[in-house]
């Protein structure tokens, strides 16, 4: 059965666990109805001219995996950033792990969006945010469909997450190909501040197909760092859905670091609703194989003043295919717009492929644009330098790469985070970047 | 008087197409409708063999199963294709040997333009092939060029006199099934140039062609084919304007350029027609093909100013399917009012150290729309491709939009493609600082839009540069000089 047909008559049963009276249930009924409409996005559509599901659709994934199989601390460890004192929100097989997690409701909420759906004390939060910024999509609408479990994190005005939030979800399924659909929900109020670290990882050689949606609100002069890990196994495969609302003089960053993973495909979408807003769009990728890394993302200029800041740098080997796609609206009443957008790219095989469409649409006049986009070679000269001077090809070669990417590292703001993206870089690059940071 | 931006933006709006004019020569319009018995009829009064109404059928019937394209970013009513009178050709056809012979109604029309043949033989050194509604009506300096062994001819006679040359090369850049425009063109063209340079020479002059859309309601299809032989370098120069008519107007054109090893064409068009006026009523549909091939160290260059029609949907394109070739695009595209284009170039690099270079600019005032679409791809077998690529809009007033959608494809290591792009408006500092020097702003704006599109202007051949001046004044009349 065709994974379409599969999802829609798993919906009624499905259904059966669920109140179907509440507000929610409406929205997922109406999201499923346009999935069924929209089927799974194909390579004819302009967004995934370059990225097509085909090979991850046939998989016969097991939809509702609900036994939730032990898993020991210590075989996790390594993927979470255990220097740093957390809270933590794990999931595993989309169900919520207590064992592994540390939550908390003094002060803010960091909890489930479970309890989130099904409990009264939250149905304002849920019915003001909930599915409002999301596109309504083919695979956003799927995961709306299908939404019962992710991240539910709510901070009041005038606070200061005071640890920085880590959002885990496990994939085990040793019998089966699984997927999962996890679904966040972060409310950041006026003056708060708020550090996330995000990573989805698969425990099994099964195949994994993941389709996440996370909704971010950010209130007036607030502060929200986020962080994507992804070096995910060759058999996962990842849809980042993120959405972010922006009110005035906030500040959001989005740093994605892509390493592994099948088929990873982001869709970041930024929404610029009040004036003197910056947006910090950054990510590094860097493929082998046969993995595709397809970053789709916009900001959207509603209001004057604002500014964006995008800087993608990507490093592609083997036969791996790559796609940027970065796109820019800017209203006409967006008057005074800062956008920049960088994104550079190398490749270091013949059989790798870099796709880039860096895209503006201005209806603004008295506005700063720019995009720059590269696809090149490291520098010889530079290379050759550092041969005289006794450092081994492979390990000039890393030195050139990382300081390539190192602008992107240069803004994250938690040190611990810093330094594992470098040792994960170094990892895959495979090269021994003997220096400290 | 002081002259500010907001003055400018107004006089823009204002701005009525200047020559808008109706010449009445009776024509010999075919009834409306498009069907076999038309395409016939187009290919039995033309007397061509038939070779040609068997490609023309094919086409048709490949035209037939097409579906008009809707990715551009361009919003207009689409022309009723079976509303159209596919042939239109002035029923006094004169043979010239001098001007004095030509319908002096005709003359008038081109000196309205500001065209003076004589002036541009005598000055410019330039040889003219006119057509007006599809029918060439003046060659000249034919014989100069038939001492070189160049062919420069209205296709309809190459068809008739150099049968094997146009066989052999029609449709080979262009193929009939390239895209549902390009199809109907190759099903009802009327007439268009056809040039070729033999081995080893250097055409002598720029050779230019005028075209004119003229009877209200005709669709006009140009077919134009440049073949440049080994090691051969000509310059063709093509400058439009169209009289002003309140229906739309299709206009859908093919132009394919063959440049043969070590060759070297340069395409310069100034394309001028009726762009609706300000109440973006009316206008010239312009949707064009034009795509060249460039072999061994072949060298390829598009210079296009556009500052006409209503919607424009035109991306000269370079294959660069031999070693060491280059292909180039420079383009200022000016939209108005209501205006909207869509334009821009690919760069398919096939070969090994292929080069080639985009400069693209669009200035947009009024409520017009302009994009930047360009391609740049490397094939997996092009060691050592370079590209530069650069797009910069400028926009005037908050009611038009400047929209830029590069891709870029890269399947090769050793690439080089750099690609910027910057939107922005005339800066409140540049005007400020010209003003301190004594330039008043509405200088101060022509200098600025000036070299904004200088570094296109200047790809231009000379003759033409003057022109194409004129013409972005036309556009943005009050801000040049």
């Amino acid at each position: 059965m065709e994974l379409k047909d599969k999802l829609l008559s798993s919906y009624i049963a499905f259904e059966d666990k669920l109140d179907t009276n509440s507000d929610v249930h409406e929205v997922r009924s109406k999201a499923l109805q346009n999935f069924e409409n929209l089927g799974f996005p194909t390579k004819k559509l302009e967004a995934w001219k370059y990225t097509s599901l085909n090979s991850v659709l046939k998989q016969d994934y097991s939809l509702f995996p609900d036994k939730i199989e032990a898993i020991e601390l210590s075989d996790v460890k390594k993927y979470f950033i255990h220097e740093i004192d957390s809270y933590k929100v794990i999931f595993i097989n989309g169900k919520y792990s207590s064992f592994l997690s540390q939550t908390t409701h003094e002060n803010y909420d960091v909890c489930l969006m479970s309890s989130a759906l099904n409990s009264l004390k939250y149905k304002p939060v849920i019915d003001k945010y909930f599915n409002k910024i999301a596109k309504q999509d083919n695979l956003t609408s799927l995961n709306t469909a299908f939404a019962t479990e992710g991240a539910y994190i709510n901070i009041p005005k005038n606070t200061e997450v005071k640890k920085p939030i880590q959002i885990i979800n496990f994939t085990t399924g040793a019998q089966s190909a699984t997927m999962v659909q996890p679904r966040n929900l972060v409310v950041v109020g006026e003056n708060s501040h708020v550090q996330i670290i995000e990573r989805h990882q698969s425990l099994t050689s099964n195949a994994v197909l993941t389709n996440a949606v996370t909704e971010v609100y950010a209130d007036t002069s607030s502060t929200v760092d986020i962080y994507k890990i992804q070096d995910d196994e060759i058999t996962a495969s990842l849809v980042d859905n993120s959405y972010i609302e922006q009110q005035s003089k906030s500040v959001v960053s989005v740093h994605t670091f892509s390493f592994g993973g099948n088929i990873t495909r982001n869709n970041l979408n930024f929404y610029q609703k009040g004036e003197y807003i910056d947006s910090i769009l950054k990510g590094i990728t860097i493929s082998k194989g046969k993995q595709h890394i397809d970053h789709h993302t916009l900001v959207h200029h509603i209001e004057p003043n604002c500014e964006s800041h995008q800087d993608y740098k990507g490093i592609y080997d083997e036969r791996s295919t790559s796609v940027f796609n970065g796109k820019v609206i800017v209203n006409k009443e967006a008057q005074k717009t800062n956008a920049y957008q960088q994104n550079n790219n190398v490749l270091l095989s013949d059989k790798a492929t870099i796709n880039a469409k860096p895209q503006l649409e201005i209806f603004a006049d008295d506005v700063k644009c720019s995009h720059g986009c590269t696809i090149g070679q490291l520098d010889d000269d530079a290379l050759f330098y550092m041969q005289q001077r006794g450092i081994p090809e492979k390990e000039g070669k890393g030195l050139l790469m990382f300081a390539f990417a190192n602008t992107v590292l240069e803004s994250v703001r938690i040190p611990e985070v810093k330094q594992r993206i470098t040792n994960l870089i170094a990892n895959k690059l495979g090269v021994n970047i003997g220096f400290d940071l | 008087m002081k002259y500010t931006e907001e003055q400018l933006e107004e006089e823009l709006k204002t701005q009525e197409y200047k020559y808008g004019f109706y010449t009445d020569i009776e024509s010999d319009t075919f009834p409306v409708g498009l069907n076999e018995e038309v395409v016939r009829a187009i290919s039995k009064k033309k007397n061509e063999p038939e070779w040609m109404t068997e490609w023309r059928l094919e086409a048709f019937r490949v035209w037939e199963q097409m579906e008009e394209p809707e990715w551009a970013n361009v919003h207009y009513e689409k022309p009723k294709f079976q509303d159209i009178a596919y042939y239109s050709a002035p029923k006094k056809k004169p043979k010239l040997n001098s001007l004095d012979e030509v319908d002096p109604e005709l003359l008038d029309t081109f000196k309205r333009l500001g065209i003076s043949l004589d002036e541009q033989k005598k000055l410019a050194n330039v040889a003219v092939d006119i057509v007006m509604d599809s029918v060439s009506v003046a060659t000249t300096f034919k014989k100069t060029l038939g001492e070189k062994g160049i062919i420069f001819m209205p296709i309809s006679e190459a068809i008739q006199e150099h049968p094997e040359l146009v066989k052999k090369y029609l449709g080979t850049v262009v193929p009939t099934k390239d895209n549902f425009y390009a199809a109907l063109n190759s099903a009802v063209f009327s007439d268009g140039s056809f040039c070729y340079i033999p081995k080893g020479v250097k055409c002598p002059m720029e050779l230019s062609t005028y075209f004119r859309i003229n009877e209200g309601g005709t669709g006009q299809f140009e077919r134009t084919l440049v073949v440049a032989d080994k090691g051969s370098y000509v310059s063709y120069l093509e400058g439009c304007t169209a009289p002003s008519r309140d229906e739309n107007q299709l206009h859908a054109a093919v132009v394919e350029l063959i440049a043969m090893d070590d060759a070297e064409i340069k395409y310069s068009t100034v394309q001028n027609w009726y762009p609706g006026n300000k109440q973006g009523k009316g206008g010239v549909y312009n949707f064009v093909t034009k795509r060249g091939l460039c072999e061994k160290n072949a060298k390829i260059s598009w210079t296009q100013v556009e500052t006409g029609s209503a919607v424009t949907w035109k991306y000269p394109s370079c294959v660069l399917k031999g070693d060491n070739s280059v292909g180039e695009f420079y383009s200022i595209a000016v939209t108005n009012n209501f205006q909207q284009a869509d334009t821009g170039t690919k760069m398919i690099h096939l070969g090994k150290n292929t080069k080639s270079t985009i400069i693209s600019k669009g200035i947009s005032a009024g409520k017009s729309q302009n994009s930047y679409r360009g391609l740049v791809q490397i094939n997996a077998r092009a060691e050592n491709a370079r590209n530069f690529s650069q797009c910069d809009s400028l926009l005037m007033g908050n009611e038009c939009g400047a929209h830029t959608f590069p891709y870029i494809e890269a399947k090769n290591k050793s690439a080089q493609i750099e690609h910027e792009a910057t939107t922005s408006k005339i800066g409140e500092e540049q005007l400020f600082y010209c003003n301190q020097r004594g330039i008043d702003t509405e200088k101060a704006i022509a200098l600025i839009v000036n070299g904004f599109s200088k570094e296109v202007l200047n790809k231009l051949p000379m003759e033409f540069a003057v022109e194409a001046q004129k013409l972005l004044e036309i556009s943005l009349e009050g801000s040049v000089g």
